[in-house]
């Protein structure tokens, strides 16, 4: 719908991604008293996925941007 | 060291660094080189949505139920990777049409109406007040907890305060006092404030830092790094559970997503986000860095939540402190005075930041799109008169920010007690998400209407008073709590927060279920029912197609009317001022490069241009009715509308239209080339004609004459003699007479102008007929003639003499060329399946391969005519090739020199005869 529209798909690919994530199967699966380093699971998976996600984003706007896509 | 007045002095000297970076923002933007340019202030700004609620609420929130608090934060983070799709558009669309608020752009897109401007307004002050009070009551509660260090006390209920012993009161008033500082100093026809924004994103700095410097504080000075904080959480038997919260300490996962989609909408529509991140947006590329860094910036104030809110459960004893002061209260029992200052310090900066921005975009609002519709339609104010309305606009907006403070402190002195500071943000949470269909909808649907957007919004509201405001206010005992516990009037299935029975969801989830089913509902429902107007139309366009009006702004193209360059100045002087209209005036000059303001025309640009600037400073719809006052406009119907819409898709018709033409042209020019080279051929050709003509004629006629003078001239010439000459005179004159009839023959049937008498015809009879007309010539010529000729022969439809006429085209021109001593001429006939072939075969000296092909145009014979007399006219074949192709038949010949030639006919047979009809049967007929 927009130039550069190969950075807006990348982007809806990320939201459903995270809205993926951050939902129903996948919490329960990590929902356990389980532990990764001392950190509870969960609380380890959210921040650990949350970070990934913001990765993600700063890598698309910025590896997309550079390339002139501005419309 | 603690005592009250260090804490106020270093709560003066900390707001008094702001204000000087907001009075330092502001002179460099006069300047025109603003610090806040770049995307590293925008992303920082953005962290206004990071509150006291954030600070001190997150804490308390996961104490109680752990990770629960998370999706007011991950929501965010996910709305924004649409942003660059959704934000950007609605930050375009607020550039080009000078929208300054919420309700602005909520009135601006459904037809500039002020009814709906005001509602949106309504609903945001409504919505928006209790999240104030959130803001008061964290400031003074964390004051008093401060001001009586060493102790660690909870404040008192309020109930026994006076007012005048409520921090909350000078509270609100000094925040009232600091945002009029900030944003009302002077009137701005863009309604930017750099200088806050500065301000702003240093508070997102102060606040953050000192956040992670209490939790360092905790996790690692008092605790030995999260490792340890999470192995103690899990042996208290009160914190286990919170380990893993989902099994439903944090509620279902589904209060876990309408969480996250309620925190979306906040982030989206706070009218304090909307203020930072669409109206101060300086360049919609900043969006991008911000797309990361703020989601970073909330995970980083996130990560000490759980480590701090474990950390005070274990170190308090079980109710005896409240979990919303946590993070002050653990370094005041740590006794780490300096430590809890800066905690202090930073939840007055998350607070003032908050209060500061919503009430300088709620006074616009009230101003804007309240106010002033009402104030400018009133008669008895006799505004319309008035010189400089400017002041009056400061004073309207002054007067806002101290009421909507004031409301804030009323709503925290009655009801702030029942709530944790979380529930209070959700309560303003759900009612701005009243505004994601309206908004949401008007960028990306045409079809919403005015009434559709007034229909959503009002029902939206409606439920969310019902469901979540009256509860909170009957929770504080303003009403009855029989009106939550057995619903109004004891009817159990209207109750508030189990709405038609639909019990087991936290209010909040239920509210957003009950409000957003309703509100999208009646939207969507009342704009297909109803037909929009031409300025709804107009403006539904301009928004949704915001990114394909290129160049130059749209809206001028909808307007067409008379006005005058005074009046409209005259106009923007009661507004903005003298010296703001002056400048407006020059910047309009300069951009359409014109010499002086002298040289500004009274168009459709112009008007659209003061109405824009003055939108800025009143809003859209009561913009629209100041220009209207002054300019004469004659209304465009929805038909004119539709047009003016419609010209982009047919300038590309009609661009594609030209281009077919310009193919056709093309195409018929290389027809008309192509008949023009045929015509000149022709042209020639005729040339040719007629000089071949006139010579054949010349030669005839020549010996005529001849030997006429010789018989003329000699009067004593023998009988023998005369007799000879005039013999060859007669054979001449038949001749010529001959080839003048064929001349005429052909051009008869060249241009079509023969009358074919066409018949059904026997060949057999065309051919006996034909040897007994030249069987003068054969028995001349000492020829024999062979015939081989079948019983039967099928008829053909053809012109029975014309195709004669060939036949004894072929027979003459074979007695003419055969053997001069034993001339043998055979005629044959005979057949296939679908035609009859007639060849006749002399066994003359042959035509050589080359003669083959010229012997069929006019006046060619074969042999050298220079040397050897000729023998016919030249024109028989050819006549004959025309004859035969008409009856769709061919005629050729074959020949070998020394052996003769045949010429062949064959023309295909007629209908009946193809379809087997006995040839002995048609004979018979025949």
């Amino acid at each position: 719908m927009i130039p550069s529209s190969i950075k807006g798909q990348r982007l809806v690919a990320l939201f459903l991604l995270g809205c993926l994530l951050f939902n129903y199967p996948l919490l329960y699966l990590f929902n356990s008293s389980r532990e990764i380093f001392g950190i509870p699971l969960l609380y380890a998976y959210i921040f650990a996925a949350w970070a990934m996600l913001i990765g993600l984003m700063a890598w698309v706007v910025e590896g997309t941007g550079r390339k002139g896509s501005k419309d | 060291m603690l005592q009250g007045w260090v804490i106020i002095v270093c709560s003066f000297a900390y707001l008094g660094v702001l204000f000087a970076i907001a009075y330092y923002g502001d002179k460099r933007a006069d300047a025109r080189r603003s610090i806040i340019a770049n995307p590293y202030v925008y992303s920082l700004s953005l962290g206004v949505y990071a509150t006291a609620w954030t600070f001190y609420g997150s804490v308390g929130r996961a104490a109680s139920n752990g990770i629960g608090f998370l999706p007011i934060y991950l929501g965010p983070t996910l709305i924004i990777a649409l942003w660059w799709l959704v934000l950007r558009k609605i930050i375009r669309i607020t550039k080009v049409n000078r929208i300054t608020s919420l309700a602005d752009f909520i009135g601006s897109r459904y037809g500039k109406s002020a009814l709906l401007a005001g509602l949106a307004s309504i609903i945001a002050v409504v919505g928006i007040v209790p999240y104030i009070s959130l803001q008061l009551k964290a400031v003074s509660t964390s004051f008093t907890i401060l001001v009586h260090y060493p102790q660690i006390n909870m404040p008192i209920t309020l109930e026994t305060t006076p007012l005048l012993g409520d921090t909350a009161i000078y509270v609100a008033l000094l925040l009232a006092a600091f945002s009029i500082l900030f944003g009302t100093r002077h009137l701005d026809a863009s309604e930017r404030h750099e200088g806050m924004v500065a301000a702003i994103a240093f508070e997102s700095l102060v606040k953050l830092l000192a956040f992670l410097a209490v939790g360092v504080f905790v996790t690692f000075g008092i605790y030995d790094g999260f490792g340890d904080t999470f192995a103690r959480a899990a042996a208290n038997p009160d914190l286990r559970p919170l380990l893993t919260p989902l099994d439903g300490v944090a509620g279902s996962y589904g209060s876990w997503v309408w969480l996250t989609i309620l925190s979306m909408f906040a982030i989206m529509f706070l009218p304090r986000q909307f203020q930072v991140s669409v109206v101060e947006n300086v360049d919609e590329n900043h969006i991008n860095k911000a797309m990361w860094l703020f989601p970073l910036y909330m995970l980083a104030i996130n990560i000490f939540v759980l480590p701090l809110a474990f950390g005070g459960v274990m170190h308090f004893p079980k109710g005896v402190v409240d979990a919303d002061t946590f993070v002050l209260t653990i370094p005041m029992a740590e006794h780490q005075q300096g430590l809890a200052l800066l905690v202090f310090i930073g939840g007055l900066s998350a607070a003032t930041g908050m209060v500061i921005v919503e009430t300088i975009a709620l006074s616009t609002m009230l101003c804007n799109d309240l106010a002033m519709p009402v104030l400018l339609r009133s008669k008895i104010l006799r505004l319309r008169e008035r010189k400089d309305l400017s002041g009056l606009l400061l004073g309207i907006r002054r007067g806002a920010i101290v009421v909507v403070l004031l409301l804030g402190y009323c709503y925290f002195r009655l009801a702030g007690e029942a709530y944790a500071l979380v529930s209070i943000g959700l309560i303003s949470f759900a009612a701005v998400a009243q505004f994601a269909p309206v908004i949401l909808g008007g960028i990306f649907w045409k079809g919403g209407t005015r009434m559709g957007a007034l229909a959503g919004l009002s029902t939206g509201f409606l439920v969310w008073a019902y469901t979540l405001l009256l509860p909170a206010f009957a929770k504080s005992g303003w009403l009855p709590i029989s009106f939550l516990e057995q619903g109004p009037l004891g009817i159990a299935l209207l109750k508030p927060q189990q709405l038609f029975g639909l019990a087991g969801l936290d209010e909040t989830t239920h509210a957003l279920i009950w409000s957003m089913l309703s509100n999208i509902g009646a939207y969507v429902a009342v704009s297909l029912a109803g037909r929009p107007s031409a300025i709804e139309q107009t403006q539904a366009t301009l928004f949704v197609d915001v990114f394909k009006q290129t160049g130059k702004i749209g809206g001028s193209r909808f307007w067409r009317g008379t006005a005058s360059v005074p009046d409209l100045h005259a106009l923007l002087v009661r507004f903005l001022g003298p010296e703001q209209a002056d400048e407006a005036f020059a910047s309009y000059a300069r951009q359409r490069a014109l010499k002086s303001v002298d040289e500004i025309k009274a168009d459709a640009d112009l008007v659209h241009f003061a109405e824009t600037q003055l939108a800025g400073a009143i809003g859209a719809a009561s913009s629209r009715v100041m220009v209207a006052s002054v300019v004469e406009e004659e209304p465009l119907g929805i038909e004119e509308v539709m047009n003016i819409l419609d010209e982009t898709s047919q300038a590309i018709a009609y661009s594609h239209k030209l281009e077919e033409k310009s193919r056709e042209l093309e195409a018929a020019t290389a027809e008309l080339r192509t008949a023009n080279e045929r015509l000149k051929e022709i042209d020639k050709l005729k040339d040719d004609f007629v000089s071949t003509v006139s010579h054949e004629l010349r030669t005839p006629l020549t010996s005529i004459r001849a030997l006429s003078e010789i018989v003329h001239g000699n009067p004593d010439l023998n009988n023998a003699e005369r007799t000879k000459f005039l013999g060859i005179i007669v054979k001449e004159s038949e001749r010529l007479t001959r080839l003048i009839n064929q001349v005429l023959d052909l051009s008869k049937i060249e241009s079509g102008n023969v009358e074919w008498n066409t018949t059904e015809v026997n060949l057999k009879e065309i051919i006996e007929d034909s040897v007994s007309a030249t069987s003068q010539l054969i028995k001349e010529n000492h020829a024999k003639l062979e015939l081989k000729v079948p019983d039967h022969v099928p008829v053909i439809r053809v012109d029975r003499d014309r195709i004669m006429q060939v036949v004894i085209n072929m027979v003459s021109n074979a007695v003419k060329f055969c053997d001069r001593r034993a001339g043998l001429v055979s005629i044959r006939l005979h057949q296939n399946a679908h035609s009859v072939q007639v060849d006749v075969r002399d066994n003359g000296p042959g035509i050589s391969p080359r003669d083959q092909q010229i012997i069929f145009e006019k006046f060619r014979q074969g042999g050298d005519t220079m040397t050897e007399k000729p023998q016919g006219t030249g024109l028989g074949l050819a006549i004959s090739r025309h004859i035969i192709e008409h009856f769709n038949g061919t005629l050729w010949v074959e020949s070998t020199i020394g052996h003769g030639a045949t010429f062949s006919f064959r023309l295909p047979l007629t209908k009946e005869s193809d379809h087997g009809v006995p040839f002995a049967a048609l004979d018979q007929e025949t």
